[in-house]
């Protein structure tokens, strides 16, 4: 895809890393690319591992009194207590999974392939990188390194700039 | 999905050619207007059956 003048441009700085959050920043990425978007992805504090090249992504019922579940035939929220209970985010990972595959929902695997697949650039912030001690050889290919310059060098000649 | 797979589509025709798409998400209805209003490609026949969502897009440069 050649980018014309008019290339409208867009960045997501990126900061949770739990399976739920992972999807709203990858979701918009991805589409925004598909309509012709020049995009660019800064990922920072628990966003980092999101460039994993092994992805572990959990989520949990603590603290999240949104979350209510398809489950029984209405909606049901998980009482915090439970959430203390060994195993407890484990349960609720595989669930959540189970849920996202039986929609035909893509991976986080998926999207994120096919973000690379159409150029959407992903930079691994540095400070962050330094202070959970992450080496970048550990993140996937492609991956660049900036710093919060870097960001807002892209976010003043963006379009679009989103916080997720 | 449905739009990321179409793009992937798209980029495999020249222009004036057309891609046939069906998708069974709902969404893609609202979807393909935006985004042929973003690409500039021509949406030119569209419908929906039982579920089903058929679109036809006419790939504009």
């Amino acid at each position: 895809m050649t980018v014309a003048a008019n290339t409208k441009m867009m960045t997501i700085i990126v900061t949770k890393g739990t399976l739920d959050w992972a999807y709203p920043p990858f979701i918009l990425a991805t589409t925004a690319a598909a309509m012709g978007v020049d995009v660019t992805m800064f990922f920072t504090f628990y966003g980092l591992p999101l460039l994993l090249k092994k992805l572990d992504l959990q989520v949990s019922t603590l603290g999240n009194p949104a979350m209510k579940m398809p489950m029984m035939g209405g909606h049901m929220a998980m009482p915090n207590l439970m959430a203390a209970m060994p195993g407890a985010d484990a349960l609720t990972t595989r669930m959540m999974k189970n849920l996202i595959a039986k929609k035909g929902v893509a991976s986080i695997d998926e999207l994120r392939d096919a973000a690379q697949e159409a150029d959407v650039k992903l930079i691994a912030c540095q400070m962050t990188l330094d202070l959970f001690e992450y080496k970048i050889e550990d993140m996937v290919e492609g991956v660049t390194v900036g710093g919060a310059a870097t960001y807002m060098g892209r976010a003043l000649e963006s379009n679009l700039n989103l916080f997720v | 999905m449905p739009i990321l797979r179409t793009r992937k589509a798209l980029g495999a025709l020249k222009t004036g050619q057309t891609l046939e798409v069906l998708a069974t998400d709902p969404g893609a209805v609202a979807d393909f207007d935006a985004f042929c209003g973003a690409t500039g490609h021509k949406l030119v026949d569209s419908g929906s059956t039982a579920g089903m969502h058929r679109f036809v897009i006419r790939v504009s440069a």
